[in-house]
């Protein structure tokens, strides 16, 4: 059993937040780079080369990549060996959150559903927690911004449907999203599991670095094929025409119940954020 | 599309006639901010005949809630919203004299239609180039709706503020146009 205080779990948070909204992973600016090759429309090529200056800008200034700073998401990875002192951890969790965004100069973007009026420090977060074996706290922070999540569908599709259903499923969604997630964006898919399930693979899938390959041969077909149609539709970087729209195709895949195929579409922005830290 | 045009409000409509689909504009002058929250609130100001906070006429609208400033920083990053939250409010608006939007994604049918009939143009800013947009922001006040927070309607002073057009004065449609040109 190994003791881990509140305390450490706000601050830790905390910097996660402005972390994970000033810096920009390297793989996305490896990404852009490789649209540059790619990139064939001017006005597709100089939006890539703005959006590059755009995150040294927030890099060096501490200032925030993107205006929405999102709904903050959590991933929690709880050893089970560990104990939690001081306190409630999803307390110490918002702490962080409130702190973090008042502190960071990051913007409030969470309101009541039906009233519209603001919390005014960005909770309460959205909370994914998983025991673990271990006696450690892997906690990883996902920024999530409006715009693409708004993008973002789950259907119950019937088995005969199978993968060309799926592929339709995903390729309607980006045609419909257009310029409105903010491409290039990575598209992550979730198939099977229940309705609350997939929808969480689909978000986890995001968070698979760009450039990594799928480990299920028959998914990284799938990711490939749809990565491929997906950026011949043509609608480019920020949906002005152009040959990268997607950076990447990420798919998680889960076993379903034998009367249904789950397929979720979690669109992530350019300013695809995320940080962890292991306590 | 390689043209730069630069452009100072309020726009005219001999302005507007000439600009097209695919355009790279640079605007110099005031945009006035708002947001869905704030769209609502000026048209119910219209509708039930009442003066708006500022004169519209000839403005730009720009669909924007600012993350806050650092001390020393005239504004937080600032880059555009979805547009399509607008599109019930925006014809409204358009009426009564509104010639310019700035956001990102498509517009609605009613919208492009009250486009043509108004001589409005919609251009987009790169969405999610907050840091750099904001470069070109260089005055910021807030002059109505404070208690919105983000969503206030603040009055923008900017300096070669990019943006591309959209849509234009004669129906055409940059992300429908601009697919077409590179659809495989």
């Amino acid at each position: 059993m190994r003791n881990i205080h509140v305390k450490d779990i706000t601050e830790a948070v905390k910097s996660l937040c402005m972390d994970a909204n000033y810096n920009l992973p390297e793989d996305v600016l490896q990404a852009f780079n490789s649209g540059l090759e790619i990139e064939e429309s001017p006005v597709g090529r100089s939006v890539l080369n703005a959006l590059k200056e755009n995150a040294r800008i927030a890099g060096n200034e501490k200032i925030p990549i993107c205006q929405d700073t999102g709904f903050s998401v959590f991933f929690m990875d709880v050893g089970q060996e560990v104990h939690i002192e001081g306190g409630s951890i999803t307390d110490a969790i918002n702490e962080g959150v409130r702190q973090g965004y008042k502190e960071g100069y990051l913007r409030k973007s969470i309101c009541d559903a039906f009233t519209r009026k603001n919390t005014g420090d960005n909770t309460p977060a959205v909370i994914n927690y998983d025991i673990v074996p271990g006696d450690k706290i892997k906690i990883i922070c996902a920024p999530k911004g409006g715009g693409s999540s708004n993008m973002s569908r789950v259907i119950m599709l019937k088995p005969a449907d199978g993968i060309e259903g799926i592929k339709n499923f995903v390729i309607q969604r980006v045609l419909e999203s257009g310029s409105n997630p903010c491409p290039p964006v990575i598209v992550g898919v979730g198939i099977g599991g229940s309705m609350e399930k997939v929808a969480l693979l689909a978000t986890k899938a995001l968070l698979r670095p760009l450039g990594t390959i799928n480990p299920d041969p028959v998914l990284r077909e799938i990711e490939e094929d749809l990565l491929k149609k997906i950026n011949d539709l043509g609608m480019g970087p920020e949906g002005f025409g152009g040959r990268f729209y997607a950076m990447a195709v990420h798919i998680e895949k889960f076993p379903c119940h034998i009367a249904s195929l789950p397929v979720a579409v979690n669109i992530s922005c350019h300013a695809s954020r995320h940080k962890e830290i292991v306590l | 599309m390689s043209e730069i045009i630069k452009l100072t409000t309020p726009l005219t409509d001999k302005v507007i006639e000439k600009l097209k689909i695919g355009a790279q504009v640079l605007i110099t002058g005031t945009l006035y901010t708002a947001r869905d929250a704030a769209h609502k609130r000026l048209v119910d100001l219209l509708n039930s005949g009442k003066e708006l906070p500022f004169d519209i006429r000839g403005q730009i609208i720009y669909y924007v809630g600012p993350a806050p400033a650092r001390p020393g920083y005239v504004t937080g990053p600032a880059g555009p919203t979805t547009s399509e939250r607008m599109d019930p409010y925006a014809p409204r608006l358009m009426e009564a004299g509104m010639k310019g939007m700035i956001g990102k994604g498509k517009r609605s049918k009613a919208v492009v239609d009250a486009m043509k009939k108004n001589k409005c143009v919609y251009f987009a800013a790169i969405g999610g180039a907050a840091a750099l947009i904001a470069r070109s922001i260089k005055k910021v006040e807030v002059i109505a709706y404070e208690d919105l927070g983000a969503e206030a309607v603040r009055r923008m002073e900017v300096e070669d503020f990019q943006v591309i057009v959209v849509n234009d004065i004669y129906g055409n449609d940059l992300y429908q146009e601009g697919m077409k040109k590179y659809r495989r």
